[in-house]
């Protein structure tokens, strides 16, 4: 399949390309028997590209995201970032997990600065660029405030500019949206691609849900139900920029490749549900 | 036409019937706080009224028939002669010389004693909370030392180091130690993994992680033990110069008791209960400043 994706002329991909060769991971599992979580999954994703996993529950969506991290190791297999084989913690990437990852005793503004303040930016400077970041994600005026007493939308666009603010060549994202509503989850959709379109760092965006897939990225992965591997790759060649995902989802091309693609998803998740619903809970 | 029938707003200010009524529930509410407020210190007054009260009368009043009153306050006190000699403490002072040098020496052993007690507790609670590996191997050795009876080492801190302070700041550390500890390590171990996670991925060092998350993480926990270190901190003073001193007020308990002086046992007390109650009321302040940013507690909002 040969890739058809139009890109905005203005943007050049900062983000760096990542080439998963082979990974295997296998958990032990309490009681000594090991368990394959992911088989033999190859893939890599172009600088700048950005690409979603789906699959159904459990089939190592967010273990493969944990070892292009280097938060966890694979048992075989490689993972490399920009060349490099990943061991230990990778850098230049940023994570958002679908809970919050915020510091609910800093503020707003410390806890975008988080980034900054590690890499051993000083603190003004970092108060400077998380200001900036918070401006951009429409959160102006918020920087005193805690976490807890924001909407889960703008916890979402906090945890967002704190991702961003050390401009990451990579962005690993497992499920940011899957806890918000239907509304909610459409805006920050579109914010999304309007920063990603901005800066262009590669993605790797894992979701359940295929529309939210088709809508953000170039290409979609499908995976097999667990033990994960990788069953398909399509290229979605909906034009960029594609503006508000709302009115997306009524383009008569999305409704044609998200149909192509369910048709493979359709079985995995299928397989997945009979395997639980067999399983004596 | 106009169909809706519900007040359509006019302005920023809102509908100006609405702003009446809103106030007006907001001050019959205040009202009912208020008087809610009262009556429970109202209960409280007559709870303490009922308890001393009954104490006084049972140790003066004499059955028919009977030489002594219904309760001996030769043994057990009388709430008018242990206010008696809390004053005759305070204006006299003792054989040893002025009361309030006494409540010093016992309030200086007891802060000393928490601080060292607290920082080792919080610094191994926080390290090993880090560290499976030291976790395990230091584990079982901890649980032996929380299971003997901490009160009897004040015995060998005594023959150790004389009848000065530093036994009773030993002791008083011992005892605050374990409180602290366990909640610092159980604290740590509740950090949230993701925050963690996310911040390794951040590019945050092992220490500067400790430092921007797993201590203020586990912060909430080892406040919270703080409140319950203090009260052993003076326990620990307590029978430290019980057992053995030459100044303080577990001292004056002891001569009371040889001179069998209930009131002057329990005017100790009541100048300790005091002096504990201030310090419960300084660590939540500290409290208050380290945990401002928790959300107000939902429950203490009430419905009008």
């Amino acid at each position: 399949m040969s890739s058809t994706t139009t890109r905005s002329a203005s943007a050049h991909p900062s983000g760096a390309r990542i080439a998963v060769t082979g990974l295997t991971k296998r958990f032990l599992t309490p009681s000594g028997s090991a368990f394959t979580a992911l088989r033999d999954v190859t893939f890599s994703v172009e600088p700048g590209q950005f690409c979603a996993i789906v699959g159904p529950t459990g089939c190592g969506k967010s273990t493969t995201l944990g070892m292009v991290a280097g938060l966890d190791r694979a048992s075989a297999g490689s993972v490399e970032v920009g060349g490099h084989e990943v061991q230990g913690v990778t850098r230049g990437v940023s994570f958002m997990f679908q809970a919050d990852a915020l510091l609910p005793w800093k503020t707003v503004l410390h806890n975008v600065m988080l980034g900054p303040i590690l890499n051993h930016t000083s603190k003004k400077d970092a108060a400077a660029k998380a200001r900036d970041w918070l401006r951009r994600v429409g959160l102006a005026g918020f920087e005193d405030h805690y976490t807890h007493q924001l909407s889960g939308g703008m916890r979402k666009r906090v945890a967002m500019a704190a991702a961003l603010i050390n401009e990451p060549a990579i962005l690993l994202m497992d499920e940011p949206f899957g806890a918000l509503d239907v509304q909610t989850k459409a805006i920050m959709q579109t914010e999304l691609i309007g920063l990603w379109e901005e800066l262009r760092p590669t993605v790797l965006f894992i979701t359940h849900d295929l529309d939210e897939a088709v809508a953000l990225a170039d290409r979609v992965i499908v995976m097999t139900a667990g033990p994960g591997a990788v069953k398909a790759s399509y290229d979605i060649d909906l034009p960029r920029p594609r503006g508000a995902v709302q009115e997306l989802r009524y383009d008569q091309r999305f409704l044609e490749i998200q149909h192509h693609i369910w048709q493979s998803l359709k079985d995995e998740v299928e397989r997945a549900y009979a395997r639980d619903a067999a399983v004596p809970a | 036409m106009r169909t809706t029938t519900a007040p359509t707003r006019t302005d920023e200010t809102g509908d100006t019937r609405f702003a009446a009524a809103d106030k007006a529930a907001s001050t019959a509410a205040r009202r009912l706080r208020w008087r809610r407020r009262g009556l429970v210190w109202l209960a409280r007054l007559a709870f303490v009224g009922f308890i001393v009260g009954g104490w006084q009368f049972c140790t003066g009043w004499t059955p028919n028939g009977s030489s002594t009153p219904l309760v001996d306050p030769f043994f057990f006190g009388r709430p008018s002669l242990v206010w008696q000699r809390t004053i005759e403490l305070f204006r006299d002072g003792t054989s040893y010389g002025s009361f309030w040098f006494d409540i010093f020496t016992t309030m200086h052993e007891a802060v000393y004693g928490f601080f060292c007690g607290a920082v080792a507790g919080i610094v191994l609670g926080v390290v090993l909370g880090q560290s499976a590996f030291l976790a395990d191997v230091i584990g079982p050795f901890i649980k032996m030392v929380n299971a003997i009876p901490r009160i009897v080492l004040g015995s060998i801190f005594i023959v150790a180091f004389g009848v000065g302070s530093t036994p009773k700041i030993l002791l008083a550390a011992v005892l605050v130690f374990f409180v602290v500890f366990f909640n610092a390590f159980q604290g740590v171990r509740e950090v949230d993994r993701n925050i963690v996670a996310n911040a390794r991925v951040l590019g945050g060092s092992s220490l500067q992680i400790v430092r921007h998350v797993t201590v203020p993480s586990a912060l909430t926990w080892i406040t919270a033990s703080l409140h319950t270190a203090f009260g052993f901190a003076i326990v620990g003073a307590l029978v430290g110069e019980v057992l053995g001193a030459q100044r303080g007020l577990g001292l004056i308990i002891r001569t009371s008791q040889n001179r069998f002086d209930p009131n002057g046992v329990f005017a100790c007390m009541l100048v300790i209960a005091v002096i504990t109650l201030g310090a419960e009321f300084l660590i939540g302040l500290v409290e208050k400043r380290l945990l401002s940013w928790r959300p107000v507690d939902q429950s203490t909002w009430s419905g009008v």
